[in-house]
């Protein structure tokens, strides 16, 4: 029965949760209030905004789709062959998401540097990845794989497989069905995926740090050119800051319109 | 002419059936587990025999001997699940042409279009299959499978997803129909009442065709409990004692 007067049980979510959020908004009211307007405009100036932003945007972009083409197949597979080689796929597929991303940036060091395992092989062959764009995309492309790949799965999964098997008794090639059927059913679980896959490697830091540098206009993303921003000038670090949420939070509101039903980061998530 | 002989194992269950069908409409029927749907789909090719032969039309589908494996898309049978299994993103027409990929488009609606005004669902086109009834679902996911004319037809509980005066109406449309197009068909039920749609009817118990027959000479040797229970709750056809 309920009544009129507020549980202790109540009031203790009400107070966890209004802690909670107030501790999450600081930081990003923060970033805002504490920015004046003429420091903002002169922070848009900074030489590294504009080398770093295209940068973000290409390698992310890059990154996405490298992503979102093999996590599809691999997500399709595991999804629809159940048994221990898709638990072990999976389950490898997931290790990135809990490797530090300076552990992350070694071992990729380790695998495709000059002196890596497969690097030196590359090196004999004249191809040298290490602290190079190519390395910031599969930096970005390492540590965002287990969003796509987890979010596909859940989403491939949901797919009723009756579907499937009728479409296959309507002439439907296996390949077929998945374009036709599959993927399409599953498109809002993996929209939601690739906008947190695509959040996190805009983010990435660590790993791009170590594994490509952080060499203006070649491998210095925007999470790069605010570390070195705050080395010399705060608010211009401030400034690349508020454009980074900018680009993250435009690229969302996008995503959304794309796929309506996705369980995306934002209002309007229902049932989520 | 639908003719298998087969022996596969899923899971716990050991099927091994031996079962044609000659331009009739045959029954099986069955408790739960016997293997009913299980053998809708290893006649499909969803999933695979461990030994045996399946035959249509003289074309061999499966032969576990000489390897050959049709398949699923290349075995021209026609499957409509008990949930009807309609595309939830398509509209209905887009359902009923599904199956017509390689016509060109008009040819795809005007074929789509004919076999949902045959089966009384030709005013859904532009409907979403969320907004259709159970009965409207069974017609629009018959005529998609239909439009391709199949060889043989494979119904999963057919109105088991139905309420009670829709099952009688599609019930007796769907017999009309089967008399009609001379398709053999393969229905599995587990509902007494849909004896009357099948020239033949075959008992699967514990992945075995245990007995087979008409419903009159069932009711005369029923061989098992099932089976009696089964004729004990069938309808009586007409002009029969």
């Amino acid at each position: 029965m309920r009544s009129g007067r507020p549980s202790a049980w109540g009031a203790a979510q009400l107070v966890a949760s209004a802690a909670l959020v107030a501790f999450l908004l600081l930081p990003v009211a923060a970033l805002v209030l504490t920015l004046p307007w003429a420091d903002f405009v002169g922070g848009l100036r900074h030489p590294l905004l504009i080398p770093a932003l295209r940068l973000s945007l290409l390698t992310t972009g890059t990154s996405l789709a490298l992503v979102v083409v093999l996590g599809s197949l691999l997500a399709w597979r595991v999804a629809r062959h159940p048994g221990r080689a898709s638990r072990w796929l999976e389950a490898i597929t997931q290790l990135p998401a809990v490797i530090p991303p300076a552990v992350a940036g070694v071992g990729l060091l380790l695998a495709f540097g000059r002196r890596g395992l497969l690097g030196s092989w590359l090196a004999a062959h004249g191809i040298a990845i290490a602290f190079t764009t190519p390395a910031v995309v599969m930096a970005e492309a390492f540590v965002s794989a287990p969003f796509f790949v987890q979010a596909g799965i859940a989403a491939f999964r949901r797919v009723d497989e009756n579907l499937l098997v009728v479409a296959r008794t309507l002439g439907a090639s296996p390949f077929r069905a998945f374009l036709r059927v599959g993927l399409p059913l599953a498109a809002p679980g993996l929209v939601a995926g690739a906008a947190m896959s695509w959040a996190r490697s805009l983010g990435e830091f660590g790993a791009t740090l170590l594994f490509a540098g952080n060499l203006t206009g070649r491998t210095q993303t925007l999470p790069l050119a605010v570390y070195t921003a705050m080395e010399s000038d705060l608010r211009a670090a401030q400034a690349l800051s508020l454009v980074m949420v900018a680009v993250a939070f435009a690229l969302l509101f996008v995503l959304r319109r794309m796929a309506p039903g996705a369980a995306l980061p934002g209002p309007g998530v229902r049932g989520a | 002419m639908l003719e298998a002989r087969i022996a596969a194992r899923v899971g716990p269950l050991e099927l091994r059936i031996d079962l044609s069908l000659d331009g009739e409409t045959v029954l099986v029927a069955g408790p739960n587990g016997s293997g009913k749907s299980t053998l809708l789909r290893l006649l499909l090719g969803v999933l695979r025999p461990e030994a045996g032969r399946i035959a249509l039309d003289g074309a061999v589908l499966f032969d576990a001997e000489t390897g050959i494996d049709v398949p699923v898309e290349e075995r021209e049978l026609a499957y409509v699940p008990q949930d009807y299994a309609l595309f939830p993103h398509m509209d209905v027409l887009g359902n009923a042409t599904f199956g017509l990929a390689p016509l060109d488009r008009r040819e795809r609606v005007r074929r789509a279009t004919a076999w949902l005004e045959r089966l009384g669902a030709g005013d859904l086109v532009h409907r979403s299959p969320s907004a259709l009834s159970g009965g409207e679902r069974q017609r629009v996911a018959l005529a998609r499978a239909l439009a391709r004319t199949p060889r043989a037809l494979l119904l999963d509980e057919p109105f088991a997803s139905l309420d009670p005066i829709a099952r009688r109406q599609l019930r007796a449309s769907l017999t009309g129909w089967l008399r009609e197009w001379r398709l053999p068909a393969l229905i599995v039920s587990h509902d007494p009442a849909d004896a009357m749609l099948a020239d033949r009817i075959a008992v699967l118990e514990r992945g075995r065709v245990v007995q087979q027959g008409t419903l009159e000479e069932l009711r005369r040797a029923p061989g098992s409990d099932f089976v009696a229970g089964l004729i004990e709750a069938a309808p009586v056809p007409a002009g029969a004692d």
